[in-house]
Parts: structure tokens; C-alpha cells; sequence
């Protein structure tokens, strides 16, 4: 099979085995808020300079962040949601 | 396209300042902090491959290998149809108006998509045309300035000619001058000399005329006498006129 560089620390998660995922998660979560913070912002980083930051832009780049945002509400209030349906429906 | 309005608007709404898109103001900001280059990178034309607007590319090529082209929408309908059976997605009436609202969304995009795109591209375009433009305009007077100044170095280079030609002028008028007072040395000095020579000349010439006229009246004196030797007493005549002559002659260059 592939051969993955040596150290855990320097692989991304596309070169991680399923045996070493919970280390590396390990590794690679935020000790101090700094770090979370910095987490966050390079990602952001990462999505603006792939799907906006480009000449021709498409309606991708802001329907992502539109549709996970939608997501993300859903998942918030499903447990309003269940309970309204069990009220309404029992 | 929308994106690329969202971007067009995202240095308007900077100056603006409210914030009307909020994730926009939020890029802005975070971009600033991070590093940046001298020379700026050009921009890439096209961003990550969607497919239907909201899925990204990577998904179906990931699946594509072990379940071919169908693979990721069977994942999707079995996702769907899971959490409709399960209830983890709960049907009521804002599932009607989530739809409702995704429908005029998507017939929005659709029909007004292209429309909106070439705008935002015009923008753009004028935008990068007048930098553009600003850019030429300063590369042309510094262009403009470099051959000036080469010129103004050439002209530097040819400075010690100046001072030669220079050189050369003051030389020539100099000797113009030497020559010019030589000149009038030499005529003031002939015209005296001439003076002399024609004060000498006169002087002999007088001396000659009156000693002719004596030796005339002289000779018509002594001519009277004797008739046959007439001849001969001429004749004599003659050679003392000749020695008296040369003998003034002398006279008169010494």
C-alpha cells in the first residue's frame, strides 16, 4: 500500500490510518484558545482562498456556507424540533 | 457569481462600513493578518469544483474509484431516505418553507446567475484597467526619465570636447590678434621706410633735373664756337652728361 511519512505529528488527515486516528486527534487538538482560535482562522483561510478568493467565482463558495449554516441550526434545534413533534403527534 | 459579487462588494462595503454581510467584513479582516508577499500572486481563475452548487468535487472523485458514477448520489438518497424513516429529520411546515425559499433561491441563480456574473466581471475589469492604466503611466514617465538621463550623460561625456573647442577658440583669436598686430607693425614700419625712399627719391631727382638744366645751359654755351668739330664737342658732351650722371647717381644712393 501508500507509505505515509514518518512522524504523526506532521501528517495531514488524508495520510492518517484508521489505526493511529484516535493519537492523532489527540495530537492535533487545541491545548491552549490560542490555538483553537488559530484552528479556526486557517481553515476559514483555507475555504476563502479555494471556493471566493478566485477570479471566476461560482455560486458554491457562499451556497456552502449557506446550506452548513442551515445544517448546523438544524442540528442546534433538532431537540426543540423532536419534542414539538412528540407534543404535537404522541 | 455570486462570490464574485460578494467580492466585488467586499472593498465597497469596507469603505462603507456597516456591516452588511458580516461573513464578507469577517474575510476582509482575516485576511489582513495574515502574511503578505511583495509581489502579489495573481489570483486563480476558477475556485473549487462544485457540483450542483453545494457539493464539492472532491466527493465524487474520493467515491469514484470503488463505486463509479453513481456512488455518491445512492450515499445521498440512502442519507435522505434514513433520516426521513428515523425521524432525524423532522417534517413540519418549515421543511415547507425551507423549500419554498430553496426553490426561488435556485430559480434566482439560475436565471440571474450569468447576468449578475458579467456585471460583477465588468467591475473588475474597470477596476484592474485603471490600476492598469496608473501602472502604464508610471512605467512611461520612468522610461521617459531613464532615456533623459542617459541622454544627460552623453551630454556630460562630451563636456571636455566643449572645453577643448573652447581651447581651440581662444588659440585661434589670440593668433588672430599676434597676426593682426604684426600686420599693422610691418605696414607702419613700409610706410616709413616708403616715406624715406620717396623723400630720397625726390631729392635725386631734383639734384638730377638741376644739374640737367645747368649741363644744358652749359652745353649751349660752349656749343657756339667752333661748327666742325660740333660733332665731336656733342659727342663729348654726351660722355661728360654720362659721368656727371653716374656720378649723381652715386651720389644719390649713397
Amino acid at each position: 500500500m501508500l507509505c505515509f511519512p514518518g512522524a504523526l505529528t506532521q501528517r495531514r488527515l488524508g495520510q492518517v490510518t484508521l489505526r493511529e486516528l484516535p493519537d492523532w486527534l489527540v495530537l492535533k487538538s487545541p491545548r491552549r484558545p490560542r490555538d483553537a482560535i488559530d484552528m479556526v482562522q486557517r481553515g476559514w483561510q483555507w475555504y476563502y482562498r479555494r471556493y471566493i478568493d478566485v477570479k471566476k467565482g461560482g455560486v458554491g463558495g457562499v451556497a456552502m456556507l449557506l446550506a452548513g449554516y442551515c445544517v448546523l441550526s438544524y442540528v442546534w434545534t433538532y431537540p426543540h424540533l423532536k419534542r414539538d413533534r412528540w407534543r404535537k403527534y404522541h | 457569481m455570486l462570490s464574485r459579487l460578494v467580492f466585488v462588494s467586499a472593498n465597497a462595503l469596507k469603505s462603507s462600513g456597516p456591516l452588511g454581510a458580516g461573513l464578507v467584513q469577517a474575510s476582509r479582516s482575516l485576511q489582513t493578518s495574515s502574511q503578505s508577499l511583495a509581489p502579489v500572486p495573481p489570483l486563480p481563475e476558477k475556485g473549487g469544483k462544485t457540483r450542483h452548487g453545494i457539493i464539492p468535487e472532491e466527493l465524487f472523485q474520493f467515491l469514484y474509484p470503488k463505486t463509479g458514477v453513481t456512488g455518491p448520489y445512492m450515499l445521498g438518497t440512502g442519507l435522505l431516505v434514513y433520516m426521513l424513516s428515523k425521524e432525524i429529520y423532522v417534517i413540519n411546515h418549515e421543511t415547507f418553507v425551507a423549500a419554498s425559499i430553496g426553490g426561488v433561491f435556485i430559480y434566482a441563480v439560475k436565471k440571474f446567475g450569468p447576468q449578475v456574473a458579467a456585471f460583477a466581471d465588468k467591475l473588475n475589469e474597470e477596476k484592474v484597467a485603471k490600476a492598469q492604466e496608473v501602472k502604464d503611466l508610471a512605467m512611461t514617465s520612468l522610461t521617459q526619465a531613464i532615456e533623459e538621463e542617459k541622454k544627460e550623460q552623453w551630454r556630460v561625456e562630451g563636456r571636455s570636447m566643449l572645453f577643448d573647442a573652447k581651447r581651440n577658440n581662444v588659440a585661434m583669436i589670440l593668433e588672430t590678434n599676434y597676426r593682426e598686430r604684426l600686420h599693422m607693425v610691418t605696414n607702419e614700419v613700409k610706410r616709413r621706410l616708403d616715406y624715406q625712399i620717396a623723400l630720397q627719391d625726390l631729392h635725386r631727382r631734383a639734384h638730377m633735373s638741376h644739374s640737367i638744366f645747368h649741363n644744358k645751359i652749359n652745353l649751349n654755351c660752349t656749343q657756339f664756337p667752333k661748327n666742325d668739330i660740333k660733332i665731336t664737342s656733342i659727342a663729348k658732351c654726351i660722355t661728360d652728361l654720362k659721368a656727371l650722371a653716374k656720378a649723381t647717381q652715386a651720389k644719390a644712393t649713397v
